[in-house]
């Protein structure tokens, strides 16, 4: 028996293992029983829910590449992948959210803290005890992050953070957040450091939370640092690493992106097949008519490309390879699709798209978010470019 | 050689599910040539008229108040008949007691069972050829039973019972126990609720009720249908699980699964786990506002409307066509 | 006490049925199988609750099949039993399948066997009655609660025309129906888990054949559903006593 192997690391396969059949069937179930209810109403009233964050964290769902030591499940990006897309063809917000948490707050701790650090936090995120925010973008400094104003002054055995960032996922919620801060010169690569920052310690607190047209139920809200003292060894790795590091954990952001995006492209795709089977026109199913099968056929054949594409770089990433290339190509293209499925979706459904009481409308707004978020579309052609032309 | 029925007695008349088991076993008689034997517990003279005109030949009373609901006591009270006869033919109803006894007793004689049979056996030579339900109804399946001794139980409702024979008076049994120590004790007893109508699962007349109607409070108008067609109420799963309405009262896969001649869902959607348990029905209707409900695809008959005034015109109709036809 | 929990593997509810080889086989194509939905819901998750509340040692489950059953077993793993055993043969009916469990339940000294009050795919009913004419153990039918106490249990199980509450020694087989449990689902570390529990594959302890299945059909299903006004509902009841002949 080959119980003990991952399938992901069998080789390569176009179909979905075992593990991930498992993976998704638990958030089928799991979505329909504590997510759809009230789906519509966080939506509506923008609230973030604590609980369904915990829910998951008790399904192993918030620390899903998190070392079993370290209180995780111990999975690979591919069921990372599998588990994002599921919920997000359910909801977008708390797909995000739970991307965000495993990608970014912890995934850089699991990539880049000592070992103390690691067993200190790590537990605590992978069951959703603590929510992780990580904060990178400011105001001013989207993708050109080496312009970040926030700085950290050596004081001591402390660092005093002073800056805020904008956009962050879990900013006011958060029980700790990953920090990029200055401690170097502007516009050197070198000169940023990544902080581990813990809720109420002194000088540190959430700000204004975005009102936004998608991703509803995600929380997007500032993180303010007022002379906020930091201990020295809630550095992770070196001094001056952390702008590097950072671009390590966005290659492997933009597939928790992706697969984002595959789940919202899947949840309208979905949607849309079953609607134009039952919606009746002219005395038939609209799927009959070719103006609409043909679009569920694009809608398809682009989701599969996006999905192969996401793969390919969930695979890399389990090999541990170079995979920024990669991962643009796939969040690029994911998220792009995104946005194109969902479109047509709402044109498929037709007015009935256009209102709240269909689910097209939501994925429709949330799709947006994908082509932006952790770099817009134009930066991963950019990402790519420069991979592709450099010498 | 004889073949065997069990049959229970329910308020003091025998079973219509036992009748239907003992046209059935005089079906077989007449085509392997040989009587049919029913047994029963205690039966009166009014019991024995019933089992007669059904078709039974020969009727052994047990005198045993220890066997009821017992599976095991009623295995070896039925092996003991099956010995005492020569039967090699066995016949249970496919409710509560049958689904309990029948395989037992399989297992005791090494007996080949069909559980569920709709339709009468093909006999071939010496195996029978029996058709039962499979696929929670969405298919039937042809078995073979090739082992010598056969144990058939029927699903109830299966067809209109023929009442074309003549009394036959009762022969009392004795079971001998003494070797069967069952170790279940019965603590306690609690009867369903509602105990005037007939039970679900052998109603031919059902009308049943969904989330459609709001809330318990708003019962009493599918209870009015009920009461004036002579028909069985139920309901679907969310308004069990809501405790709007009794557990048992739960039709669908995971209630109680039913096949009645008339089956009148209000206010249900049809939920493909709803259907499974009803689409046994002969005929079905259908009372839904949302015209989009997927139960209409699989109706006779469907009135899009609102329940609150479909539900007393039609009572006042079905009434009318009562009084109509005394 | 250990507990051996029977699973069967079936199609999804919402598979559409279809046959080949002449109407004789099931066509399992790209057909999604899950645990027998009573057997996981009621049986293993109870079990798996009196193991939670150290009421029971061990929970096993069993399940005769083939090899491409072993995805459904996992799944069951995956929800929190101990270990698996695969009885590696095609039963062709109740009674073999049973039997084969009665067996491995005998040989292995199982106080308890829990199965789901039927399968969806035969709906025979009759697996765990059998398993206790075997074994000669005592049966609890279409059980809705289960008590462990020491070594004897409490149940409800449904009789005719209502419940009754029925104590009785271990061992015994029980079918457990709606009441007995809810439904979980596994999470993250029960599905890594499953890879690694052992799934004991056993060959068939004999080959008793009491009957076959000759061929398949499906039930028609209807057609048309005929629209009636709601401010006719005499027309309703006119076609239900003249076409339909129900009233």
């Amino acid at each position: 028996m080959s119980g003990q192997l991952l399938d992901s690391q069998i080789g390569m396969s176009f179909q979905m293992s075992e593990n991930q059949q498992m993976i998704a069937d638990m958030i089928r179930k799991f979505g329909k029983d504590h997510i759809l209810p009230k789906m519509m109403e966080w939506d509506e009233s923008q609230e973030f829910p604590v609980e369904v964050f915990k829910k998951l964290g008790e399904l192993g769902l918030m620390g899903v590449l998190v070392p079993t030591e370290y209180g995780g499940s111990g999975f690979s990006y591919t069921e990372y992948v599998t588990a994002i897309t599921e919920l997000g063809s359910i909801c977008g917000s708390i797909a995000l959210s739970m991307a965000a948490h495993n990608s970014l707050c912890t995934g850089h701790i699991l990539a880049f803290g000592n070992e103390e650090q690691k067993k200190k936090y790590l537990p605590k995120l992978a069951s959703a005890e603590w929510i992780g925010a990580w904060g990178l973008t400011e105001a001013n400094t989207g993708s050109d992050a080496m312009r970040m104003k926030c700085v950290a002054k050596k004081e001591g055995d402390y660092w005093v953070l002073n800056g805020t960032k904008n956009w962050i996922t879990h900013g006011i919620t958060g029980n700790v957040a990953v920090v990029l801060a200055r401690t170097g010169e502007l516009l050197d690569s070198h000169g940023i450091t990544a902080f581990i920052v813990e809720r109420g310690t002194p000088g540190f607190k959430g700000g204004k939370k975005e009102n936004k047209l998608g991703m509803r139920a995600s929380e997007t809200a500032e993180l303010i640092f007022e002379d906020c003292k930091i201990h020295k060894s809630q550095v992770l790795g070196n001094i001056g690493d952390g702008f590097v590091q950072a671009m390590k954990v966005l290659d492997g952001g933009r597939i928790s992106i992706a697969a984002l995006s595959l789940g919202i492209a899947k949840g309208a795709l979905n949607a849309s097949i079953k609607y134009a089977k039952e919606r009746q026109q002219f005395g038939q199913p609209i799927a009959n008519f070719q103006a609409i099968a043909f679009k569920i056929a694009d809608m398809a054949t682009e989701y599969e490309a996006a999905e192969l594409l996401t793969f390919q770089a969930a695979d890399l990433k389990n090999k541990g390879k170079k995979m920024t290339k990669e991962s643009a190509f796939a969040k690029y293209y994911a998220s792009e699709v995104a946005v194109k499925v969902s479109t047509e979706a709402v044109q498929i459904f037709g007015g009935y798209g256009y209102t709240k009481d269909f689910p097209v409308e939501k994925f429709y707004r949330d799709s947006k978010l994908c082509t932006i978020g952790e770099g817009t579309s134009e930066i991963q052609k950019l990402v790519i470019a420069r991979e592709l032309l450099k010498d | 050689m004889s073949v065997l029925v069990y049959t229970e007695v329910s308020k003091g008349r025998v079973k219509k599910s036992s009748l239907e088991c003992i046209n059935y076993a005089a079906n077989i008689a007449k085509q392997i040539g040989g009587s049919v034997t029913a047994i029963i517990n205690n039966a009166d003279a009014s019991h024995c008229e019933e089992m007669g005109k059904a078709g039974a030949t020969k009727i052994l009373s047990v005198k045993n108040d220890s066997i009821k609901n017992d599976s095991m006591l009623i295995t070896a009270m039925v092996e003991q008949a099956a010995k005492a006869e020569g039967s090699k033919v066995i016949l249970f109803a496919f409710d509560v007691t049958g689904k309990a006894a029948a395989p037992r007793l399989s297992a005791k004689l090494n007996a080949g069972l069909v559980a569920g049979a709709i339709d009468f056996p093909v006999v071939n030579g010496s195996s029978f050829e029996v058709k039962k339900n499979v696929f929670s109804g969405k298919a039937n399946a042809t078995y073979v039973i090739h082992s010598d001794i056969k144990i058939i139980s029927l699903l109830p409702n299966s067809f209109p019972v023929q009442l074309n024979g003549s009394a036959v008076a009762a022969s009392d049994f004795n079971v001998d126990l003494s070797s069967v120590q069952s170790k279940i004790v019965v603590k306690e007893v609690k009867s369903n609720s509602g105990g005037g109508s007939i039970p679900l699962p052998e109603a031919e007349l059902v009308v049943s009720a969904g989330r459609g109607l709001k809330g318990p409070e708003n019962w009493k108008i599918v209870e009015d249908l009920a009461t004036s067609l002579g028909a069985t109420t139920a309901c679907s799963r969310p308004v069990a699980d809501m405790h709007w309405r009794p557990h048992h009262e739960h039709v669908g896969q995971t209630g109680v699964a039913i096949r009645p001649n008339l089956y009148i869902a209000i206010g249900i959607s049809g939920a493909i786990q709803h259907l499974a348990g009803v689409n046994g029905s002969k005929t079905i209707v259908v009372i839904n506002n949302d015209k989009e409900a997927p139960f209409f695809k699989s109706a006779d008959y469907g009135i899009i409307g609102d329940a609150f005034t479909v539900l007393p015109k039609l009572t006042e109709a079905i009434k009318k066509f009562k009084s109509s036809q005394n | 006490m250990k507990i051996l929990v029977a699973i069967s593997n079936v199609p999804d509810t919402t598979t559409k049925i279809q046959f080949t080889d002449g109407d004789t086989k099931f066509n399992g194509q790209g057909v999604t199988y899950v645990i027998n939905p009573y057997d996981e819901w009621y049986a293993l998750v109870r079990a798996l609750e009196l193991k939670e509340a150290n009421l029971a040692e061990k929970v096993t489950l069993i399940h005769v099949g083939l090899a491409d059953s072993e995805a459904t077993i996992r799944k069951g793993l995956s929800l929190g039993a101990d270990d698996a055993v695969r009885i590696n043969t095609d039963g062709p009916d109740a009674f073999f399948v049973a039997e084969q469990i009665a067996n491995y339940a005998k040989a292995n000294s199982y106080e308890l066997v829990l199965v789901g009050k039927e399968t969806i795919n035969y709906n025979g009913s009759s697996v765990g009655a059998i398993i206790a004419g075997l074994l000669d153990q005592p049966f609890v039918s279409l059980a809705t609660k289960l008590e462990v106490a020491g070594n004897k249990i409490t149940a409800e199980h449904e009789i005719d025309g209502g419940a009754q509450v029925v104590e009785c020694d271990l061992p015994l087989v029980i079918s457990c129906a709606k009441g007995m449990a809810e439904q979980r689902i596994p999470n993250m570390r029960g599905i890594m888990a499953a890879r690694t529990k052992p799934l004991q594959v056993v060959e068939a302890s004999n080959n008793n054949s009491l009957t076959t299945i000759k061929s398949y059909a499906l039930n028609p299903g209807r057609t048309t559903c005929k629209m009636i006004s709601e401010d006719n509902v005499d027309e309703l009841v006119s076609l239900l006593h003249t076409e339909a002949k129900v009233i």
